[in-house]
């Protein structure tokens, strides 16, 4: 490149019908030259000038080869490649058509994950060095840990510049005309510190404005719910408002963007810590032995401090606390985890791998197919391509043309890929999965998917024109001119029919599993959990959230039962505290000892069952039978002997069978005898898919708490049900946030992994198939193309259509029969992956033998139409007369 | 073509162009006839052929060109060599040199001389 190269690029540009002048004008004036001389040696002026002409060639050629020699044609070349390449995909629709749908599923795919991933993994959350923020998974429990426990580890590790720690808060919000349920962060004063973030209006609490318990009634909203509910008022500072009937002041607003520190979760108002007890309705934080104190603790790390280096810094903490307090505390090994996914992280990130891993293989499998659409379609127009390299087009210009129509029609699927990318996101975005569960999923379509998606198509645009390009490198044009396509159908595999092999076997795999995924769901509706959630309506409440506590809450549920036992056409209503057994995945467990055990430090539990503590008609409400004993009644109170009813696991492995159980006792953590008064049968309790574990009931008026579920069976409709349930109880107390479903709704959460793995296996199974038809569809149609005047003569000779046809698409079935083939075969042993995720998913069912099979042959049959339809209107006639 | 002329080798006609406009400044058809000239007519260019050579060695700044009139009395384009194409026609002379000389000293070996 030098200074010469820019002065002809600049003429070019700027007087280019100059340039073309003065081109001409020197060719024709070298020609004249020429003409001179041939007149001197005698020839008539005009004769020598056509002799001139003659000899100096093709001169639209020659202008064209100067025109590239001059450089910087490249726009010109493409907007004439481009207007080249629209006229012959207009021709030909239907490629059109399969190239850019098989282009857009693929991209639409990667697009998805991809956002999926920005969302989960790339995007840190949103505050200044989150890159060092790290949350210790410490103590019992991944996740929970008790506030003791949290303050000593602030005091004592040496690793964090400063230790925050949150809890929920789920609150009825009273703003003074009305209460309304609201998400919030019960957090630790320095939270806002440690995250270093500042207030958007007002101020943020912090560390000096603790002073023990319920001291610092201060409230900061988050941007969006003062926006949403408050709407953008900006008076709203040192208004005071209602958590739970008590009273808290409004002292700021955190910034936009701010959506607290777990990414599933955006709360809508951060209150302090030190102030739970009036939300929560009973002291949290002072027991070293309740893990409900605080979820998560986290901050920078110092420094210089590696994360391994913090982690054996919390392990000692661990280990000097066990020591210290062996009666409340077992430490087990802690670690380290990225702020916002919590303890999911690890999971959460293997699984978008894993996706990306499969949506790149979906796209990998594109390029394949539509490198084989591609080469059918060069094979097709072999000859036009012949002609144009003999008449003197070279085969970079040819080629350049082939790319110019593969990255027109990799824009045209990219972008069609890109809005159903965008658009899956967004509703991704806003699905709220569980009813009732302030659960959303983080994601929002942003520029870099764009991007991604955009470079994605271009490169795969690059990829499948390859193929074609490789054919058009080899293309002796005298050749072919002459003969036509003379290629011969090889003996062995190539690569391309490896490929689709694999491509159908993943294609019969999904379908498989999909199947086997789709029958276990199905069946798994209508299995026995242990209880009936069909005609059952469900009242979420706390009496906490309306200021009741201490004994007046067994009292006011007591009288809501009652209540609602008046609505005409129920069956019985009954009530568990906390949640009902497979509701939110939230399984409470209990440390039982033997009746005879006196050392009740955490090593001697015998085992932790289930517990729920129900009403006397709980069972018949839930249509849990009975087996042996009787339920609860409404004299088992504080002032009477601890009873429980215990289920059949329970009552085999603490007392060897349920005949012996009835009588027995057992000792509870605090020490408590238990007697044993009934059985009830197994059933599920925190998910679909656990062992078989052991359940205990107690009486909710021996141990009252003010979260409970109400339950109403009942044949009448739900929707009726639950204004009669919403007006019954609001005649009680009009204060009081309730959320009512149907118990099958509230299923939804535990039936969650099934759900997502059946739909991903489904619309993976689609998406395969899709590539799957596209694929045998491409292999067909070239193998077709190519063979069409062998299958003209062989039809003039007298063969049958019939044997024509097996010719021709013979090779596509058989690689779709043995993929197939391979494909159940491979699912069938996947599936038993799928027990795990998915309740009663077996493959041992014909249906499922019969689905696929059926699926498969559907698949042969569309892909393989068009190419026979041309095999079978072949005119022999024609056909040889056109060669 | 006379049976005595030769194939022109890919890559040479750029270095002829050269060595013929450095003789003297050359419109096009110059060029053609300088080269038949200075080669005994051994060596042929077809004459479309040669006016994208000419647009490229411009284009890398070896020529120069101004529009002049010809011994025949017309207007046509004059090519002259740049100081880069100078050196350039040396450089390449000299490679050219080396070639030659060590293609006929391998061509030229007899069965006693290994």
């Amino acid at each position: 490149m030098n200074f010469a190269y820019f002065r002809s690029l600049a003429a070019k540009f700027l007087r280019p019908s100059q340039t073309h002048g003065e081109m001409d004008e020197e060719l024709l004036s070298h020609i004249q030259h020429r003409a001179d001389d041939l007149e001197r040696q005698g020839l008539s002026r005009s004769e020598a000038e056509r002799r001139a002409h003659i000899e100096f060639g093709g001169q639209t050629r020659f202008k064209e080869e100067c025109n590239e020699a001059l450089g910087g044609n490249f726009f010109e070349t493409l907007m004439q490649d481009t207007r080249f390449s629209l006229r012959g995909l207009r021709k030909s629709p239907g490629f059109l058509f399969v190239a850019v749908i098989t282009l857009a599923f693929a991209i639409a795919a990667n697009a998805v994950v991809f956002g999926i991933l920005d969302g989960l993994i790339l995007r840190p959350l949103n505050v200044p060095q989150s890159e060092n923020l790290w949350g210790s998974a410490y103590g019992d429990n991944p996740m929970w840990q008790t506030y003791p426990n949290y303050l000593d580890l602030r005091a004592r590790n040496h690793s964090f510049e400063d230790l925050a720690a949150f809890k929920f808060a789920f609150v009825g919000l009273n703003r003074g005309n009305d209460a309304s349920l609201a998400n919030g962060f019960a957090t630790t004063g320095n939270y806002f510190d440690v995250l270093r973030i500042h207030p958007y209006l007002g101020r943020f609490f912090n560390a000096s404005d603790e002073h023990g318990p319920n001291s610092a009634p201060y409230v900061v909203l988050s941007y969006s719910y003062w926006h949403r509910v408050f709407l953008d008022d900006r008076s709203v500072l040192g208004r005071t408002v209602l958590l739970n009937k008590h009273p808290f002041t409004v002292i700021g607003v955190a910034p936009p963007g701010f959506q607290g520190t777990l990414l599933f979760i955006n709360p809508d108002f951060f209150m302090p810590i030190v102030n739970q007890e009036q939300v929560d309705g009973e002291p949290l934080l002072n027991a070293r032995a309740d893990p409900n104190g605080v979820f998560e603790a986290f901050g920078h790390l110092k420094p210089g401090v590696t994360p391994a280096q913090a982690t054996a810094d919390v392990n000692t903490v661990g280990a000097f606390l066990e020591n210290t307090y062996p009666k409340q505390f077992g430490h087990k090994t802690s670690s380290l985890v990225r702020q916002g996914l919590t303890s999911f992280g690890g999971a959460a990130r293997a699984f978008v791998f894993g996706l990306m891993l499969l949506a790149s293989l979906i796209l990998l499998a594109a390029c394949a197919n539509l490198g084989g659409l591609f080469s059918a379609r060069a094979a097709d127009r072999s000859r036009e391509v012949a002609l144009r390299l003999a008449l003197g087009a070279t085969a970079g210009r040819i080629l350049r043309w082939l790319f110019t129509e593969a990255m027109l029609i990799s824009l045209a699927g990219g972008t069609v890929g890109l809005f159903v990318g965008i658009f899956l996101l967004r509703e991704l975005g806003n699905w709220q999965p569980f009813a009732g569960a302030p659960i959303h999923i983080p994601i929002s379509p942003d520029p870099k998917v764009y991007l991604f998606a955009l470079v994605l198509a271009l490169a795969s645009g690059f990829l499948f024109a390859l193929v074609p390009a490789r054919q058009v490198r080899r293309t002796d044009p005298y050749q072919i001119v002459k003969a036509g396509s003379t290629s011969r159908p090889g003996r062995k595999l190539a690569f391309r029919e490896i490929l689709l092999i694999v491509q159908v076997t993943i294609c019969a795999v999904l379908v498989t599993s999909s199947m086997v995924a789709l029958l276990g769901m199905m069946r798994s509706l209508y299995s026995n959990f242990g209880f009936e959630p069909h005609n059952t309506v469900l009242a979420s409440l706390n009496l906490n959230m309306a200021g009741y506590s201490g004994d007046s809450v067994p009292v006011m549920q007591t009288r809501m039962l009652h209540a609602l036992e008046t609505i005409p056409g129920i069956e019985a209503a009954g009530l568990v505290n906390n949640y009902p057994p497979l509701v939110y995945l939230a399984g409470r467990r209990s440390h039982i000892f033997k009746h005879d055990a006196t050392d009740l430090r955490p090593s001697n539990v015998f085992f932790a069952p289930y517990r729920y503590d129900v009403s006397p008609s709980y069972f018949q409400a839930a249509h849990t039978a009975l087996l042996a004993g009787r339920t609860f009644s409404w004299h088992d109170d504080k002032t009477a002997p601890s009873v429980a009813i215990v289920n059949r696991t329970f009552a085999a492995r603490m007392f060897g069978s349920t005949s012996n159980a009835i009588g027995g006792y057992f000792k509870m953590e605090d020490g408590t005898r238990v007697q044993v008064v009934g059985v009830v049968e197994d059933g599920r309790y925190q998910n679909l898919t656990e062992d078989q574990q052991p359940a205990v009931f107690l009486s909710y008026l021996q141990s009252p708490l003010s979260a409970a579920f109400l339950i109403v069976r009942s044949k009448r409709d739900p929707q009726q049900i639950a204004a009669e349930m919403r007006s019954k109880l609001h005649a009680l107390d009009a204060g009081l946030p309730l959320d009512i479903q149907t118990w099958n709704n509230l299923l939804h959460v535990v039936q969650f992994p099934s759900r997502v793995a059946t739909m991903a296996l489904g619309v993976l199974g689609m998406m395969g198939a899709m590539l799957s038809l596209t694929g045998i569809f491409g292999m067909a149609a070239y193998s077709v193309s190519r063979r069409l005047k062998e299958f003209g003569i062989r039809l003039a000779l007298g063969a049958r259509r019939k044997n024509v046809l097996e010719a021709a698409l013979g090779r596509p079935v058989k690689l779709l029969a043995f993929g197939s083939l391979a494909g159940l075969v491979l699912g069938i042993l996947a599936s038993k992956v799928l027990e795990s995720i998915v309740y009663q998913a077996t493959p041992r069912d014909p249906l499922v033998l019969a689905a696929v099979i059926v699926a498969m042959s559907l698949l042969g049959l569309l892909a393989t139409w068009i190419p026979a339809r041309r095999v079978l209107s072949i005119d022999p006639l024609r056909l040889l007369r056109e060669e | 073509m006379p049976p005595s002329s030769a194939q022109l080798l890919p890559g040479t006609l750029d270095l002829l162009i050269l060595k013929a406009v450095s003789l003297g400044p050359l419109h096009g058809y110059g060029v053609l006839l300088r080269i038949g000239q200075i080669s005994d007519q051994a060596l042929l260019i077809e004459q479309g052929a040669l006016y994208p050579a000419l647009f490229r060695l411009v284009r890398q700044g070896l020529l120069s060109a101004t529009w002049g009139i010809s011994e025949n009395n017309r207007r046509a384009k004059f090519y002259e060599l740049t100081t880069t194409g100078r050196k350039r026609l040396r450089d390449e002379t000299g490679a050219w040199n080396r070639l030659a000389t060590a293609m006929g000293s391998a061509l030229a070996a007899q069965p006693e001389e290994l």
